[in-house]
């Protein structure tokens, strides 16, 4: 489980993000929504370890973040950012391997080459191994850092949970692969991995998550199943007018925005 | 091409740079014939050195000369591949970010007040002030470079062209200034400091040159792996385990290290280390271990080639080798910048 406490983010005297205290539990996928500015990237960053927050603590099963050294986190907390700008052509088996890089040291074994192969199959960039990772379409790349990120954390480690954070990872494509993508990561959702995605897009989030967290000027202002999601909250967090429809088949919540 | 394994090209480029090495050592002024090689190089491996003028020739002069050649070529090579690394940028070399230049004034500052420095210091590190002074102005000009172009974690290329210009000016008129008041005929000059020879090999230099590269490719080796993933970002690379910043700070003093102690030696040779790694992510990878072994290799190759052509072109004289790796080297580099022009809106110089 991930337990955040009083956490304070600061660039300059500007609090970005503003006494939070949350949690996340394993087995959900976890979805943190809110405006441009609201703090959603740095509360990211500052929980997955490559932020030093100005106060609180974030533990990861009891254990506070500052106590894993380098390799250890890396072992057990991967991830994907929005997509990585390459200038050097690198081929897709090549990034993949990557995510296998903090468990070994000089030569990958092989069952660092099985792990790879596994994830290509799960995401189904099998076929694409060899190619330049530069050649590719941007659907194409967001599933190659995705199944880095999954090679990153595909074991559990013996003395906690795993934890996958997704930031803004399906702003760049197209809805064919939104849709696709946000299947795929609710298909992980297993006992052992704490699953947080930051998204920007409503719906799609109201679709897949199974709890929201919606920020806004650095601070949580609401949490929970989609069931708290009103036109209010809405209006309150984007200063949006939006109104929410029910699905005709499923009665699924849709926000329509005036 | 892309399918043949490493190894392979390894094997290659060994048997490459043997022939290499054998073929250099055979022209020059004097050529040698390979009976005669052979036969000094055993009295050589023996210890019953022979006397006559070709061998005393060939042991003192053209073999160290060879292999300082060779080494030279490897080091500045490695040390492009991790400059590029580091500046994630294909159009990076140590000639361009400052540290030849930067070497060459710390070590043409020693060559002419070496005689007015004086003090314990300056006798314990004997032969080692050099390469010393070197490393020194090497690594505050690249530091500098660095600092200036890298904003935010990004490098600004345009930025980076432009500090690379300013500071290798400085560095140039700083080296001009000490050729021109040196009054020591011995002094070197302004040509030496410039476009590089290695008419001025012998076992010792050799034997410094010898240690920095290997020591350097071997610790640079270890960082393959960090180098690789930093072409990811260094957010993504952080995420992966990697102390960015120590690897950073690291990088640019190994690459100081390779670059100064054979600038120290051989001059200013500008745009092996542009081509090296070029050539071999063309051949098959932009992975940093392969770009590492194969740049040592290549590198070698490459630069004792091009001594070739300046002792055999003009002989008996020599050209400075400068001239020809500028030849070779400068449409390359033009090469790679119209092609990143017509890549800014593609977002990658090899898509």
């Amino acid at each position: 489980m991930l337990s955040i406490e009083n956490l304070v983010c600061r660039i300059g005297d500007r609090t970005i993000v503003d006494d939070i205290s949350i949690s996340f539990q394993p087995g959900r996928l976890h979805v943190i929504v809110g405006p441009n500015g609201s703090g959603k990237s740095t509360f990211l960053k500052a929980f997955s370890g490559e932020w030093t927050p100005a106060a609180g603590h974030v533990t990861y099963d009891g254990v506070g973040l500052s106590k894993f050294d380098r390799i250890d986190l890396a072992r057990r907390r991967a991830v994907m950012t929005q997509l990585p700008e390459l200038h050097f052509p690198l081929s897709v088996d090549e990034i993949v391997m990557m995510g296998r890089y903090p468990h070994f040291s000089f030569r990958p074994s092989a069952r660092d080459r099985d792990v790879c192969r596994h994830v290509k199959r799960l995401l189904s960039i099998d076929e694409l191994g060899e190619r330049d990772y530069l050649t590719l379409s941007g659907g194409e790349r967001q599933r190659v850092q995705f199944a880095r990120a999954l090679a990153q954390v595909w074991e559990t480690p013996h003395d906690g949970a795993r934890y996958l954070f997704l930031d803004e990872p399906v702003s760049s494509l197209d809805i064919h692969y939104q849709h696709q993508f946000l299947r795929l990561a609710r298909s992980l959702v297993k006992e052992n991995i704490v699953l947080i995605a930051v998204l920007h897009d409503l719906n799609l989030s109201l679709q897949y998550a199974d709890r929201m967290v919606f920020m806004k000027h650095g601070r949580v202002v609401a949490e929970g199943a989609r069931d708290i999601v009103t036109a209010e909250l809405v209006h309150r967090v984007f200063d949006v007018e939006a109104r929410l429809l029910a699905d005709p088949e499923g009665g699924r919540p849709v926000i329509v925005f005036a | 091409m892309k399918r043949i394994p490493f190894h392979i090209y390894y094997l290659v480029f060994g048997l490459l740079l043997l022939l290499s090495l054998i073929v250099s050592a055979r022209v020059g002024a004097v050529s040698i014939g390979y009976d005669h090689i052979i036969v000094f190089l055993r009295h050589a491996l023996t210890g019953t050195p022979g006397s006559s003028i070709e061998e005393q020739l060939f042991l003192q002069i053209r073999l160290p000369r060879v292999l300082l050649c060779a080494l030279t070529g490897a080091s500045l090579s490695v040390a492009g591949a991790l400059m590029q690394a580091l500046f994630r940028n294909p159009i990076v070399e140590p000639g361009l970010v400052g540290t030849s230049s930067g070497a060459a004034l710390g070590a043409a500052f020693v060559f002419v007040m070496g005689k007015s420095l004086s003090g314990a210091w300056v006798d314990a590190l004997g032969p080692f002030l050099l390469p010393l002074a070197a490393f020194v102005g090497g690594g505050l000009a690249t530091w500098l470079v660095y600092r200036l172009s890298n904003v935010f974690g990004k490098v600004n290329v345009n930025t980076l062209l432009l500090a690379g210009i300013a500071v290798n000016a400085l560095a140039a008129g700083g080296t001009g200034f000490f050729s021109y008041i040196a009054r020591d005929p011995q002094a070197r000059s302004i040509v030496f400091w410039h476009l590089g020879t290695l008419s001025g090999a012998d076992w010792t230099n050799t034997g410094i040159v010898a240690f920095s590269t290997i020591v350097g490719i071997g610790l640079s080796l270890r960082y393959s792996r960090a180098l690789n993933a930093l072409l990811l970002g260094e957010t993504e690379a952080a995420y992966l385990g990697v102390n960015t910043r120590q690897l950073k700070t690291r990088i640019l003093l190994l690459n100081t290290f390779l670059v100064a102690v054979a600038t120290s030696v051989v001059g200013v040779i500008s745009f092996v280390g542009l081509i090296v790694p070029h050539i071999l992510r063309l051949l098959k990878s932009s992975d940093n271990r392969w770009l590492i072994i194969g740049s040592a290799l290549l590198g070698a190759i490459l630069l004792n080639i091009a001594d070739m052509l300046a002792r055999v072109i003009v002989a008996p004289s020599e050209f400075p080798i400068g001239v020809i790796t500028a030849f070779a080297g400068a449409p390359v580099f033009l090469f790679l910048l119209i092609r990143a022009g017509r890549q800014q809106q593609k977002g990658g110089f090899y898509a």
